[in-house]
């Protein structure tokens, strides 16, 4: 899933190919907001837009009640003196820079994880307002665990952004179901495209043929959060340097009632059944944030923590649940089954452990018996090898089953 | 900037778990008396831990989606959502009184306001007055009408038991129904033999549970008797040894519940302004045919 977002180091390469920044009119609502800003603040210190600031000029002409404005081009001479009507004009001529500070200091706010977000969608504070209107013309696209958002701009300077699934990438949006309301995300998360309950937002299974094909910047930042809670928070604290990560052994130190077992798992100096736990539960395959939390302050997992963007600070609630069922399977003592297996059968039934473990089973063709987790071939083992009491090769789970009669 | 967060227990297995804590949190966003309304969950995302993180507002009102005061309320959730110092007896309970209290959570270093859950709420009780309204789609219930509130009973927690009692005795206090009773599900006086505790010929029964799920819609309908196998579903209302019945599921899916929520809320200090009337008028059940 490649970004395409606007290059800024490489500007030289990209000059000539640059398409042209869309035409920008100065809508009225962004030019209001500038004059809000500017009322009752300091001429000292102006209004910051990229190439250039602006400023309350009231010592130019006494007397004038409607005040007069100042423009410092960074490359220029100031221009003193100019009327609401000139201020207007001088913006309207700089309307990308101006609609770019409207978009993010009044529309998308202060609040930390949607405005960085919103921010690194268009690299705007890497590049430039005039290479990002170019790229926002044409798209930019990002991923967001299976989302694919596309923020393209407006005449006005307005950011609009398309969210659906990476699957539906191309797809003409009369072909999917549209929403508008980011919230509805709530039902599009819910099920697999097979029906099934998705108890783990971020588990590789999000079902598409959706799209939000039209949102604002904050119902952006909202249809994400609904499909990934607490992604965008996370990766924000993570690029401030600020993660919380809360390893397995203090996780599991905390849990109580029905969970305090699991604390009982930890043993020693072994930390080998947390490395079962994570390639279980937090691969790639199984869950899209990148697993940062470890086995403690001083020891490491040694499988591997995935690529996600968004980051993964401590052990899940699936994963502690899990954790709770092998925390009591893992009690028990191994003690030796003896069963006859020919060596097909034995790689038949490490075929069908793989199957189950890599969600493979719907997969498998019923006619194709080349497949070891084949339902034939399963259904002819278990025909061959279970007894009457469902109980493998007949040899009793408990060793003193047949003694008791 | 005001926000509200709701936290519920969620599930691992149930889709229509999170439903109920969904549908209040519309209910009261639509009333804007909130910037902003977040959900989060024990068992579902957000998880308590990191809910607050999505949260933007400064004035934080936390309100648990939860029958009674007990593991859930007294630990799992400030545990969970970091309340700095917290301690049981900053709500200084019988059990039935949390109102609210105001700690430091670690994970924003916002001061938040942590109340009591909903279930305990004197608001309650009009709820489960309004689910027999629901249930039987008659707006004046009441007459020759039977209400049994049913819940866990004392097993895991004593408080349970106190929460029906309370709502039951409000509600008997009334003079509405015919007659009122807390039966339990796992003691005496127990909801299976509910024709035995009852004159009425038509009874309402009522479950203090904030979801449906297990105990709702499998174990309750054939405890009761209103089927063999939940599998095969019942009448609204079912005849169980000459009583009738009414029974559809889990208080906490009836849509006044959000004015519990709210409640809640206002008692800790959050202005909700005219969105306590607007839930009330707007949940109701329809007069009339």
């Amino acid at each position: 899933m490649a970004d395409s977002a606007p290059a800024s180091a490489d500007a030289e390469d990209g000059e000539a190919e640059r398409p042209d920044p869309p035409d920008i009119d100065l809508p009225s609502d962004a030019f209001d907001a500038v004059l809000d800003a500017l009322d009752g603040r300091d001429p000292d210190e102006p209004l910051r837009f990229e190439g250039f600031g602006v400023a309350r000029d009231d010592g130019d002409r006494e007397g004038d009640a409607a005040g007069t404005y100042r423009l410092d081009p960074a490359d220029d001479d100031p221009r003193t003196g100019l009327s609401e009507r000139e201020l207007h004009e001088a913006l309207d001529e700089r309307a990308p820079a101006v609609t770019d500070w409207y978009a993010f200091e009044r529309v998308v706010g202060e609040f930390g994880p949607r405005r960085a977000f919103l921010r690194w969608i268009e690299d705007a504070d890497g590049a430039t307002v005039a290479t990002r209107y170019a790229a926002l013309g044409e798209g930019i696209e990002r991923a967001w665990g299976e989302l694919k958002v596309t923020a393209t701009i407006t005449d006005r300077g307005e950011r609009r952004y398309d969210v659906r699934h990476a699957d539906d990438a191309g797809v003409p949006i009369d072909e999917l179901d549209a929403y508008d309301d980011p919230l509805d995300a709530r039902d599009l998360v819910k099920l697999d495209a097979k029906g099934r309950y998705r108890p783990l937002k971020t588990a590789p299974s999000l079902a598409g043929g959706w799209v939000f094909p039209d949102l604002g910047p904050r119902d952006a930042y909202e249809a994400v959060e609904t499909v990934y809670p607490a992604t965008v928070a996370n990766w924000h604290r993570e690029r401030e340097g600020e993660l919380d990560v809360t390893n397995w052994r203090e996780t599991m130190e905390r849990q109580s009632g029905i969970y305090g077992v699991v604390k009982t798992w930890d043993r020693g100096e072994g930390y080998e059944h947390v490395n079962w736990v994570a390639e279980a539960c937090c691969d790639d395959s199984q869950c899209l944030k990148r697993r940062e939390w470890e086995y403690d302050d001083e020891t490491d997992l040694d499988v591997d923590g995935g690529d996600g963007v968004f980051p993964c600070r401590e052990p899940c609630s699936v994963v502690v649940s899990a954790a709770r069922k092998w925390t009591r399977l893992e009690s028990e003592q191994p003690r030796t089954y003896e069963f006859e297996l020919t060596p097909s059968e034995k790689e038949q039934v490490e075929d069908v452990i793989d199957a189950v473990a890599d969600g493979r089973t719907d997969e498998i063709r019923e006619a194709d018996t080349k497949e070891g987790a084949n339902r034939y071939r399963t259904r002819f083992l278990r025909a061959k090898l279970f007894d009457e009491d469902g109980t493998l090769g007949g040899v009793p789970t408990e060793p003193d089953e047949d003694d008791g009669e | 900037m005001q926000s509200l967060v709701i936290v519920a227990h969620g599930s691992h297995l149930n889709p229509g778990s999170s439903a109920p804590t969904y549908d209040h949190a519309d209910t009261v966003r639509a009333t804007g008396a909130f910037d902003e309304v977040k959900t989060g969950f024990w068992k579902e995302e957000p998880h308590f831990r990191e809910v607050l993180r999505t949260v933007e507002g400064d004035e934080v009102y936390v309100v648990p989606l939860f029958v009674s005061e007990g593991y859930f309320t007294e630990q799992v959730i400030p545990r969970e959502l970091r309340l700095d110092g917290w301690d049981v007896a900053d709500w200084d309970s019988d059990g039935l009184s949390a109102d609210q209290a105001t700690l430091v959570a670690e994970d924003i270093d916002r001061e938040v306001h942590y109340c009591g859950p909903v279930g305990t709420h004197r608001a309650m009780t009009d709820v489960i007055v309004r689910r027999a309204e629901s249930v039987t789609g008659d707006p004046d219930v009441g007459d020759d009408v039977g209400l049994a509130v049913v819940g866990h009973g004392t097993q895991r927690n004593e408080n349970s038991a106190k929460a029906i009692e309370y709502h039951a005795d409000r509600i008997a206090e009334r003079d509405r129904f015919e007659e009122v009773k807390a039966l339990y599900m796992d003691e005496d006086p127990e909801v299976d033999d509910l024709p035995e505790f009852f004159e009425s010929d038509d009874v309402v029964l009522v479950p203090l549970f904030i979801a449906d799920g297990y105990h709702t819609q499998e174990d309750i309908p054939e405890d009761v008797g209103l089927c063999e196998d939940y599998t095969d579903g019942y009448d609204v209302p079912t005849d169980v040894d000459g009583t009738r019945i009414w029974y559809a599921g889990a208080v906490g899916t009836e849509p006044l519940m959000a004015d519990v929520v709210l409640e809640r809320a206002a008692d800790a200090g959050a202005d909700v302004e005219d969105a306590l009337d607007d839930v009330r008028e707007t949940t109701r059940v329809a007069t009339g045919d």
